[in-house]
C-alpha cells in the first residue's frame, strides 16, 4: 500500500496521469454537444477549458471519467482506454478525482467520513488507515479543524474544500473540476482556488472547466477556448487569455473580463 | 341597518354557539344513560380481561405488526428497486403486484393464505408464517411506492459523486442513496407502520388459539362473555390508540426535522 503511506506523507509523490482525446463526438437526440474534440494533457499538465456557456465543455470533462458516453471518438486517461467498451470503469475512476459544481458531499455523513467512506468500500482500506488520510487531505485543504461537521454546517467553500480533498483521498492521478467556484459565495472563492493552486503546484494533473479568468492566466499551462462544440483556440494560458487570435475567443473574453461594458444588439 | 365586518363575524360566532348548545342538550336529554352505562362504558365488568389483553393481546399484535413490517420493508425495497431497474421485464412485474396488492382488501389475502392456501396445497402453516406472508405482501405494494419515490427524490449529483469515486452501482445505491431515501421517507414509513398496526387486526379471522389472540380477537372476545356490550371494543380500541398515537407524533416530529435539514 505505497499509496497510503505517499498520502499520508510528503506532498511530492503525486503520480500524474495524461489525457488524450481523439476526435470525440457526444449528441444527445439530433443535438451534437461536442462535434470532434481533439484534447492532449500531459502529466502533471493544468488545463483550464473556457467557453460560453452550452460550448460543450462540462460534458467534455464528463466524458473524461464517464460520467457521459461518448458517440465517437476516444479517450485515454493514464493506462486506460475509456472509450474500450470492456473497460473497468470502476478502476478507471478510482484515478479520476471529480469536483462538481455544486459539490455533491454526502449530507449523511460527517467530513471526514465523506473522505473515508469511499477508500474503505472501494480501496479495502481500514477505518484508521483511511481516516488518517481523509485527516491528512482535510488538514490540505486548511479543514482539519472541522472534521466532524456535517456538510449542512459548513459554508459553500468549505464544503468545495471537503469535496477536494474527498476526491483527494483516493489519491487520483488526475482531477476534474467542474466549474468548481461558479456556484459559491463572492469571499469563500479565493479559498477554493488557493487549494487548487497548490494542488497545480505539487503536480497533479488538472482539467478544469472556469470562468476565473485570473486563476486560469496565473495557473494553468494551457487554455483551451471552445464554442459550439468545437475547440476554436488554445494555447499557452498567457498567449490565449491576453492576446487570442481567433475572432469569437475576443469577443468572449472582452464580454467576460469587462462586464460593464453593455452591448445592446440592435 | 348594514353590520359591520366584526358585527357579522361576532354573531356568526354567537350562532354557531348557540346551535352546539342546542344539540347537546338535546343529546343529553334523549339519551338513555343507564344503557349506555352498561353497555358502552361498564368498566366494572371488563376485570376478566386483563392481563391478558396487556400480556397476550398487546404483545401479540405488536409482533405480528413488526413481522408484516420487516417483510413489508424488505419486500417492498426490492420492488422499488424492479421498479427503477433498465429491465423493462423487472418494471412490469413489480408494477403489476404493486397494482394487484393495493387494489384488493388485504382480508381477501389473509383468508387465501389462512385457508386457501393450506387447503389448496396441502400445507399446514403456522400462524407466524401466514401473518409474515399476508401481512408482508401487503405491506410490500405499499412501502413500494414510498421507497421508489424516496429513492428518486435523492439528487442525481449523489450517485455521480459516489461513482466518481469509484463505487460501482450497487455499491452506490446501498452506502449513500438508499441511506438518504430513508431519511426522507421516515415520515411516510411511520404512517405505514401505523396502518400495518390496524391491518395486523384481521388476523382474528383465522381462528387463533388463546396465545395467539390480539387486540382485536380479545375485543371481540369480550362481547360475547362479559355482557358489558361494547365496552371490551372501547379497551382494545384504547390499546390501539396506545400505539399509533405515539407514532404519529413521531412521524410528525421526522417531519419537522425533515423539513428544517432542506432549508
Amino acid at each position: 500500500m505505497n499509496d497510503v503511506v505517499n498520502s499520508s506523507g510528503s506532498t511530492s509523490t503525486i503520480h500524474a496521469a495524461g489525457v488524450a482525446i481523439k476526435d470525440l463526438r457526444k449528441s444527445y437526440g439530433s443535438n451534437e454537444v461536442l462535434k470532434g474534440i481533439s484534447l492532449d494533457v500531459a502529466p502533471g499538465e493544468v488545463v483550464c477549458l473556457i467557453g460560453p456557456s452550452g460550448s460543450g465543455k462540462s460534458t467534455l470533462l464528463r466524458c473524461v471519467n464517464l460520467l457521459e458516453q461518448p458517440n465517437e471518438g476516444s479517450i485515454h486517461v493514464g493506462g486506460f482506454e475509456a472509450t474500450d467498451p470492456d473497460v473497468d470503469i470502476d478502476k478507471m475512476r478510482r484515478k479520476v478525482g471529480m469536483v462538481f459544481q455544486q459539490f455533491n458531499l454526502f449530507p449523511h455523513l460527517d467530513a471526514k467520513r465523506n473522505c473515508s467512506i469511499a477508500q474503505t468500500k472501494v480501496l479495502k482500506r481500514s477505518q484508521s488507515e483511511a481516516d488518517k488520510v481523509s485527516m491528512h487531505n482535510l488538514e490540505r485543504v486548511g479543514l482539519g479543524h472541522l472534521a466532524d461537521r456535517f456538510p449542512d454546517q459548513l459554508s459553500g467553500g468549505q464544503q468545495q474544500r471537503v469535496a477536494i480533498a474527498r476526491a483527494l483521498s483516493m489519491d487520483p492521478e488526475l482531477m476534474l473540476f467542474d466549474e468548481p467556484t461558479s456556484a459559491l459565495d463572492p469571499e469563500t472563492v479565493g479559498d477554493v482556488l488557493s487549494v487548487m493552486r497548490n494542488l497545480a503546484k505539487e503536480g497533479m494533473t488538472m482539467l478544469v472547466v472556469t470562468h476565473e479568468m485570473g486563476f486560469a492566466r496565473e495557473v494553468a499551462d494551457r487554455v483551451v477556448f471552445m464554442d459550439g462544440g468545437v475547440v476554436v483556440e488554445e494555447g499557452a494560458a498567457e498567449q490565449v487569455i491576453s492576446s487570442p487570435t481567433q475572432a469569437r475567443t475576443k469577443e468572449f473574453l472582452r464580454r467576460v473580463l469587462d462586464p460593464t461594458h453593455i452591448d445592446i444588439e440592435e | 341597518m348594514a353590520m359591520t365586518a366584526r358585527q357579522r363575524a361576532r354573531v356568526s360566532l354567537y350562532v354557531q354557539a348557540g346551535i352546539f348548545v342546542v344539540a347537546i342538550a338535546a343529546l343529553i336529554l334523549a339519551t338513555d344513560w343507564e344503557t349506555i352505562g352498561n353497555s358502552v362504558f361498564n368498566f366494572g365488568k371488563i376485570g376478566p380481561m386483563f392481563p391478558g389483553i396487556f400480556v397476550t393481546g398487546l404483545t401479540n399484535t405488536l409482533i405480528y405488526t413488526f413481522l408484516g413490517f420487516i417483510v413489508g420493508l424488505s419486500g417492498g425495497l426490492l420492488l422499488a428497486l424492479m421498479k427503477l431497474s433498465s429491465f423493462p421485464l423487472y418494471r412490469w412485474i413489480a408494477s403489476g403486484y404493486i397494482e394487484f396488492f393495493r387494489g384488493i382488501p388485504a382480508l381477501l389475502v389473509f383468508i387465501a393464505f389462512g385457508y386457501g392456501v393450506p387447503l389448496a396445497f396441502g400445507v399446514s402453516w403456522n400462524i407466524t408464517v401466514i401473518v409474515m406472508v399476508s401481512l408482508g405482501m401487503v405491506a410490500s405494494a405499499y412501502i413500494a411506492e414510498t421507497l421508489r419515490a424516496g429513492l428518486q427524490a435523492v439528487p442525481k449529483g449523489q450517485l455521480e459523486a459516489a461513482r466518481s469515486l469509484g463505487m460501482p452501482q450497487w455499491r452506490a445505491m446501498i452506502t449513500i442513496v438508499i441511506p438518504q431515501a430513508f431519511k426522507i421517507v421516515l415520515p411516510p414509513l411511520t404512517n405505514e407502520v401505523i396502518l400495518l398496526t390496524k391491518d395486523s387486526s384481521l388476523i382474528y379471522v383465522l381462528g387463533l388459539t388463546a396465545s395467539q389472540y390480539e387486540l382485536t380477537k380479545f375485543g371481540r372476545d369480550g362481547i360475547s362473555s362479559l355482557g358489558a356490550g361494547l365496552t371490551p371494543l372501547l379497551v382494545a380500541g384504547a390499546f390501539y390508540l396506545v400505539i399509533t398515537i405515539p407514532l404519529s407524533f413521531l412521524a410528525r416530529k421526522f417531519e419537522s426535522r425533515t423539513a428544517r435539514n432542506n432549508r
